[in-house]
Formats: C-alpha cells, sequence, structure tokens
C-alpha cells in the first residue's frame, strides 16, 4: 500500500470535437505529497483536473484514485472516491444563495437543512483555521472581499476533511500579499492535515512555495517534471520560456 | 459535391439538413434532460425546504402578476363580448363566453404565459450563473446531485404551484367580468352570477388544472435545462433566459392546443 500512488494518471487523452486538449498525460502524485501543474492558458491544466475530478471523462487513459480505476467506473463508483477530494475552484464558486456557514458545511449535509447548531459551530472551526472570524457567518458571499471568498471556499473544502485537495489557480486575482496568504494556507493544510495537493497555476512563485514537485504542461502533454528546486535550471527549453516569461522560445 | 453549378443549392439544402438534425439532436437532449430528471426527482435524498422556498418563488411571489393579468383580461372579454354579441342575448352570452374563456382557455395559458416570463427566466439566469461561475461544478464535487437540489424542488413547485394560480386566475378573471358586466354595463348581478354558475363546469375545470401541471413541467423543464446548458459568460446567461422564455411559450401554446384538440376536438 505504502509505494502505491495517490493519483496515477496513465496516457490520458481528451479532445472536444477536433481539437485535442490532452494528448497523453502521464503524471503521479504519492500520499501526502504536493505536485503542481504549470502551464499556459489553455494547455489543459482545467482540463486535466476534471477529468480527475470524474467531471469530464477522458477519451482514453486511465486515471486511478489509491489504484482504484476511475474512467468507465459506475456512477456510484466515483460518487465514493469522490468522497476522498476536496477542490478548491479559481473562482471560489460559493453558493450565493447560501449564508457563509451552509457554504462552508455544505459537503458534510450535501445541501440538506438539518444539525443547524452543529454545523455553524463546525464552520466556525474550519473558518479558523483559514483565519477568518466568526462574524462571517450569518454573510453572503457577495458581501467578502475576492480573498475572503477564496479563503471561505478554502475551508468549504477542507471541512468534510478530504485525502486529496485540488487548487484551481488558487492565487489568480489576488495581490501578491493575499495571494502569499493563501499559498501559507495551502502549505499548512498540507502538512497538518497530511493531506494530497494537486495544484495547477501559471503563478511561479506560488508553484515554488506550495509545491514538492513540479510538472509542466504542454500541447496537451507533461514535457517536464521535477523537484521545485530544479525549476529554474531544469534545463527544459519549455520550462525556461515559461519561468522566465519570455515571448521567444519553443513556446508559442 | 461542393463545385459546378448546383453549388449554391446543395449549400443550401446543407444548411436546411443542419437545422433539421440540429432540431432533432435538441429535442433528444430535453427528452433525455426530462427523463433524467424526474429519475432523480423520485429517488431520495430529497431537500423539502429547497421546494417550499420554490413554492413562495414561484407561486406566491407570481400572485400579484397573475392576478392583474387575469382581472384585466376578463374585464376586458366582457366588454368585447358585449359590444360584439349585442346582436345576441347580452344577459346570458357575456357571462356565459367568459366563464368559458377564462376557465378553458385563458385562465390556464396568460397564467402559464406569466409564470414562464416570470419564472423560467429567473431559473435560466440562476442556474446558468451557477454554471459559469462553476458552482455547479461545485455542487458535484461536494457529492451534491444538481438535478436532486436545484431541479427537482423547482419542478414539483411549479407542477403544485401552476394548477392553484390557475385557479385563482380563473376566479379573479371571472370577478372581473362579473365587475365590468354589473358596474359599467348595468347588468343585473345576481342574474350574472346565476348564469355563471349554470355555465360553470367541473369538466372545464379539471381540463384547466390538468393544463396548468403541463405548463408548469414545461416551464420547470425549459427553464432549467437552458440554464444548465449555458456557455460562454455573461453573453451566454442573457441567451439562456432567452431561449428559456421562447421556448417555454412556443410549447406552452403548442401543448394548450393540443390539449384542446384531444380534450374537446
Amino acid at each position: 500500500m505504502a509505494d502505491e500512488p495517490k493519483i496515477k494518471l496513465t496516457e490520458v487523452a481528451k479532445r472536444f470535437d477536433e481539437k485535442v486538449v490532452l494528448d497523453g498525460v502521464n503524471l503521479s502524485v504519492e500520499p501526502g505529497e504536493s505536485v503542481a501543474i504549470i502551464g499556459g492558458s489553455g494547455t489543459g491544466k482545467s482540463v486535466t483536473l476534471k477529468c480527475i475530478l470524474g467531471l469530464l471523462k477522458p477519451d482514453s487513459g486511465s486515471v486511478q484514485v489509491d489504484g482504484q480505476e476511475i474512467v468507465g467506473a459506475r456512477q456510484r463508483e466515483i460518487e465514493k472516491v469522490r468522497a476522498k477530494f476536496g477542490m478548491l475552484f479559481q473562482g471560489g464558486a460559493l453558493f450565493d444563495s447560501l449564508p457563509i456557514w451552509r457554504n462552508v458545511t455544505f459537503g458534510l449535509t450535501q445541501g440538506r437543512m438539518r444539525h443547524a447548531g452543529e454545523m455553524r459551530k463546525v464552520a466556525e472551526e474550519n473558518l479558523e483555521r483559514v483565519g477568518l472570524g466568526r462574524e462571517i457567518l450569518n454573510l453572503r458571499p457577495s458581501e467578502l472581499s475576492g480573498g475572503m471568498q477564496k479563503r471561505v471556499a478554502l475551508a468549504r473544502a477542507i471541512a468534510p476533511r478530504p485525502e486529496i485537495i485540488f487548487f484551481d489557480e488558487p492565487t489568480t486575482g489576488l495581490d501578491p500579499i493575499r495571494a502569499d496568504v493563501i499559498n501559507d494556507l495551502i502549505t499548512s493544510l498540507v502538512e497538518d492535515l497530511g493531506v494530497t495537493a494537486l495544484t495547477i497555476t501559471h503563478d511561479m512563485a506560488s508553484a515554488r512555495k506550495i509545491a514538492h514537485r513540479v510538472a509542466m504542461l504542454y500541447n496537451g502533454r507533461i514535457v517536464w517534471h521535477g523537484p521545485r528546486d530544479r525549476l529554474y535550471d531544469s534545463g527544459n527549453p519549455y520550462v525556461d520560456q515559461f519561468v522566465q516569461g519570455r515571448a521567444d522560445g519553443p513556446i508559442r | 459535391m461542393t463545385d459546378g453549378p448546383l453549388a449554391p443549392f446543395m449549400k443550401a439544402f446543407a444548411a436546411i439538413g443542419r437545422m433539421v438534425i440540429g432540431l432533432f439532436a435538441m429535442v433528444g437532449r430535453v427528452a433525455l434532460f426530462t427523463v433524467t430528471t424526474l429519475i432523480r426527482a423520485v429517488t431520495p435524498p430529497y431537500y423539502p425546504s429547497r421546494f417550499f422556498a420554490q413554492l413562495m418563488e414561484i407561486g406566491w411571489y407570481s400572485l400579484p402578476v397573475v392576478g392583474l393579468t387575469a382581472i384585466f383580461t376578463g374585464s376586458a372579454l366582457a366588454q368585447q363580448i358585449y359590444t360584439g354579441g349585442s346582436r345576441f342575448d347580452a344577459s346570458s352570452t357575456v357571462p356565459a363566453i367568459v366563464v368559458f374563456g377564462m376557465v378553458r382557455e385563458l385562465g390556464p395559458v396568460l397564467c402559464g404565459l406569466m409564470v414562464a416570463g416570470r419564472v423560467a427566466s429567473a431559473m435560466a439566469a440562476e442556474l446558468g450563473t451557477m454554471r459559469v461561475t462553476e458552482q455547479l461544478d461545485a455542487l458535484t464535487t461536494l457529492r451534491t446531485d444538481a438535478y436532486r437540489y436545484l431541479i427537482a424542488p423547482r419542478l414539483f413547485a411549479c407542477v403544485i404551484a401552476l394548477p392553484l394560480m390557475t385557479l385563482i386566475a380563473n376566479t379573479i378573471g371571472i370577478m372581473g367580468g362579473y365587475l365590468l358586466a354589473v358596474y359599467k354595463l348595468g347588468f343585473n348581478a345576481s342574474a350574472y352570477l346565476a348564469s355563471t354558475r349554470q355555465y360553470l363546469q367541473a369538466d372545464d375545470v379539471e381540463m384547466a388544472l390538468v393544463k396548468a401541471a403541463v405548463f408548469g413541467v414545461i416551464i420547470a423543464i425549459m427553464g432549467c435545462y437552458n440554464g444548465f446548458r449555458t456557455a460562454g459568460g455573461a453573453a451566454g446567461v442573457g441567451k439562456a433566459t432567452t431561449d428559456a422564455v421562447v421556448s417555454s411559450f412556443m410549447l406552452i401554446l403548442f401543448s394548450d392546443l393540443i390539449i384542446t384538440i384531444v380534450a374537446f376536438g
């Protein structure tokens, strides 16, 4: 069991009509490891994530979570695997019709209006973990700033204590200081809760801070992966161009 | 195939072919969506609090609009029949046609159209926004079924609210006709009511309720379907809203015709 990867993607391919988005992605994530996938916009980072989450069905290839195959699995099996996942969406994706505390505990109640007292307490604990106070419990998501919304979304993702958390562009749209607050939160969550993390980002500072290992996605394939310290001397022309943000190079 | 003198015609045929195929594809998608919704709606978990919230939104808050529409239409109908039908015995034609017109046709149809305008658009806009802001994906990752959580309560609320509101619309419409006839046209109040009662038939009311329930299904399905398959940001939400209203209007009027032909033809 110990040597089994938490997530294992083998030759995952996905296309929309004529457009090939993923062209054989291979990636494995070990338990307790934090991996970042970097790559430009439209290179299939989000699609990769959605294939693992079962929101999209790959055309071919295999996605395994704890050794269990997801591609082609029955809905019931996918549901079971999903119980291990938490997801932080790029825009937060908080439910704007519900107060903050219902949002945070949504994964526990599945939207049912029960155990109000207990759930408020759970919401309070999880908000505290992301550095937010109880005064926002009854507010609506639209009453919070972008950075706070993201933290609430993070609290919602961790409330059911998932084994694996996915972060979709966790720092996009935040100023550098708030972005770093989120980075710190992710780092501490991975350490304290012992979760496995998979982040997609094009923010190099963020990738270097939160990930143990970085993989670069280009043209639907992983063109490089290695430890984060090697990011700036990878010797890979694609990675060099990307991390230095140059317009000229192999990536066009 | 695309060369030669026939090329423009081939292009025209191809365009028509694409439209026909597109239409069938859409009918198939809507049917599949409806079947999925119905199956998920009757299997647990259920969300009663969502249902009551939707019932308030769809039923209660639509009452002013539906009531006003009904009273205006009922009165106008009475005036029209009085003017146009004065050759006949107006004292019995006016209440009779107001009752027939409201209960059989105008009550359910106007109620359906007003609610469609108010509610199908709101559903499409809300679900569409949830789609483009990834809230629907978030629901799935939080292991909540969007069909059961979002659509089933709306469907049940529509199916229950529409018949109730049709009853109210019928009553108010007939009352509008009565008020105009008695206070403007100088009809005898008790004679008007007696004729109204004479022409009001249980069969007609039942048919109105059936129509209203069907319209309720149409409104919920078209609102949710269009919201669900929204793509492309704010413009996509706008398009989904328009599509929801237009398609539910068309389907309401079409199904009204079919039900009327089957029931009264």
